[in-house]
């Protein structure tokens, strides 16, 4: 009951002070509606935007989840509220998962802006909206637990920005997002096998169009050691640079 | 009967030694102080204390319970005020104390009640729900200790509560620290205002690069500096007058004349003061005032440590820039 207590309030603290504050919000649409209007628009066919939506969906997630909480945590950081949560009697996992559900949230409500546009212009009654949704959480979780691993890495806010794009640029031409795996060069297709996105925007697809190209289990257990792991360096990073 | 007892306490980082293997007792119900320059080892020890710093070596019991590795439990009867206002400045003033309140486990209505208690305790209630951000920095100051008491700890850690803030501020949380203290919560306070800790603390450690120099209640620390004995007389006037003749009179006391009202009588014993006012009176002076001059805690500070308090609020002051830049 008291985790309960302490998990809640600081995933709404977290919504109210940063994620749904209106910036955050216009962002949150605006980003993803910008994305999608550019791929739609340079898409041809209905085909085409079928083809693309999965790709546009995990880049909103991508870009909604890593900066932000990254940037959250690191402000916190530096303004020393951070402190007050590390003084407070819970654990640190129960700490970091309270901080990271709020991410985990705004970047699942991300992925549903491009789908709701490309609904209005294709027909999307064939997709399977239950893993659909499935496969966004999960891609948010991972990529929420890429964003707490950069703001333990960092500790100024700048930086948290300038790492975040170090990992999410690349991801987006490697990860199978606009250009299929498959067709990328034997040189670079090991970096995209060791990319997390790579196996959530396959798992997408496979939701939506059926395009995927890896077992949806895989998919699944990848993650979930990607999301596990991430989570596990990054407390363990935080129990020896935070409490020193 | 102790609550926090501390043996041998050091931390190093990475070669530099902040503390070096401290050890002290907390009373319960006391207030405690630690006084040191800038960089003495008064946050990280605090930060031990509290668990935001991990010993090298030594051991921590607090409430009986090992305060290293039952940490997390002990947090909660910890309330912690560091020495920045670290609350969140979007929320208001209520928002934040609810918010604090609730990493406690407090449930809605209990701490909702808490936060409006403390909130009137603290004079704040009229601004309970402006943003944090647009409160001065005594108000500020004040919505920290108050948040580091709403869930009634059994030992309050207090770093430097009231460096920076105006000086009737600073007078009103000194006030409160002596309620929270009458009410029975234990009060562990670092400080580098020395009338600070003369005021408010029963016992004091002075801290100097990571050791303590000297501990115990503050009028033993005094008995120190109490070297010689001081008395001063004021007077209606005419001190002038019988200079010299108070002076051959008194041959075995170092006597001070300061101006024609004032005197100041200085003897390595007791000073028996008898035989002053029937000085005076024989000389139709009027003596309105007989005062005895303690050392302070200052002098004391000084004379163990070597370190002139202007140099330590200079010192104190200048790192609070660096850390502002």
């Amino acid at each position: 009951m008291k985790s309960s207590i302490v998990f809640w309030n600081i995933l709404m603290k977290d919504m109210r002070t940063y994620y749904l504050k209106p910036p955050n919000i216009s962002w949150g649409i605006i980003f993803p509606f910008a994305w999608t209007l550019m791929f739609f628009l340079k898409s041809k066919s209905a085909v085409d935007i079928s083809e693309i939506l999965p790709g546009v969906m995990s880049l909103a997630v991508l870009f909604g989840t890593t900066s932000m909480l990254a940037v959250t945590i690191t402000f916190e950081r530096r303004s020393r509220s951070f402190d007050r949560l590390l003084l407070a009697p819970i654990s640190l996992n129960l700490l970091m998962l309270a901080k990271t559900a709020g991410a985990i949230f705004f970047g699942t409500l991300n992925a549903l802006v491009p789908a709701l546009f490309a609904s209005f212009i294709i027909d999307l009654s064939g997709a399977n909206w239950v893993t659909a949704l499935f496969s966004v959480i999960l891609i948010a979780v991972t990529s929420t637990f890429l964003g707490l691993f950069i703001s333990v890495a960092v500790s100024e806010v700048f930086e948290a920005q300038t790492f975040s794009n170090f990992f999410r640029f690349p991801m987006v031409f490697l990860c199978g997002l606009f250009f299929p795996v498959q067709n990328l060069p034997a040189l670079i297709k090991p970096v995209a096998y060791l990319l997390p996105l790579t196996y959530g925007a396959d798992m997408l697809k496979t939701s939506l169009n059926g395009t995927g190209f890896i077992a949806p289990w895989i998919n699944f257990l990848v993650l979930l050691g990607f999301s596990l792991g991430l989570f596990l360096v990054s407390t363990h990073f935080i129990k020896k640079r935070w409490i020193y | 009967m102790n609550i926090l007892e501390v043996k041998n306490l050091t931390k190093d980082f990475d070669g530099f030694m902040a503390v070096k293997g401290v050890d002290f007792s907390v009373k319960r119900g006391e207030v405690f102080g630690f006084l040191g320059p800038n960089g003495a080892g008064k946050t990280t020890t605090i930060n031990m204390l509290t668990g935001l710093a991990r010993p090298t070596s030594g051991t921590i019991n607090l409430a009986g319970e090992d305060g290293v590795k039952n940490v997390k439990k002990l947090q909660q009867i910890m309330g912690i005020v560091p020495d920045e206002s670290n609350l969140y400045d979007d929320l208001s003033g209520f928002d934040n104390l609810t918010f604090c309140a609730s990493l406690y486990g407090m449930e809605k209505t209990r701490r909702e009640k808490r936060a409006q208690e403390l909130l009137a305790q603290f004079r704040l209630a009229d601004t309970g729900k402006r943003p944090f951000k647009a409160y001065s920095k005594g108000m500020k100051r004040k919505l920290t200790i108050a948040a580091g008491i709403i869930h009634d700890p059994q030992i309050l850690f207090l770093d430097e509560p009231t460096t920076g803030i105006d000086v009737e501020s600073a007078r009103q949380i000194r006030k409160l620290i002596q309620n929270l203290n009458k009410k029975g919560t234990t009060i562990f306070l670092t400080t580098h205002y020395i009338e600070e800790a003369e005021r408010l603390c029963s016992r004091v450690g002075f801290i100097v690069s990571g050791k303590i120099v000297r501990l115990g209640t503050v009028n033993e620390l005094m008995q120190e500096a109490q070297n010689e004995h001081t008395v001063q007389f004021s007077l209606a006037g005419g001190l002038l007058n019988v200079k010299e003749a108070l002076r051959s009179r008194f041959i075995d006391y170092t006597v001070s004349i300061d101006g024609d009202t004032t005197v100041k009588i200085q003897s390595p014993s007791p000073i028996n003061l008898i035989p002053f006012i029937k000085f005076f009176e024989d000389h139709n002076l009027m003596v309105y005032e007989a005062k005895i001059i303690r050392p302070s805690l200052e002098e004391v500070f000084v004379k163990v440590t070597g370190i002139e308090l202007k140099n330590m609020k200079q010192e104190k002051e200048g790192g609070r820039r660096r850390k502002k830049q």
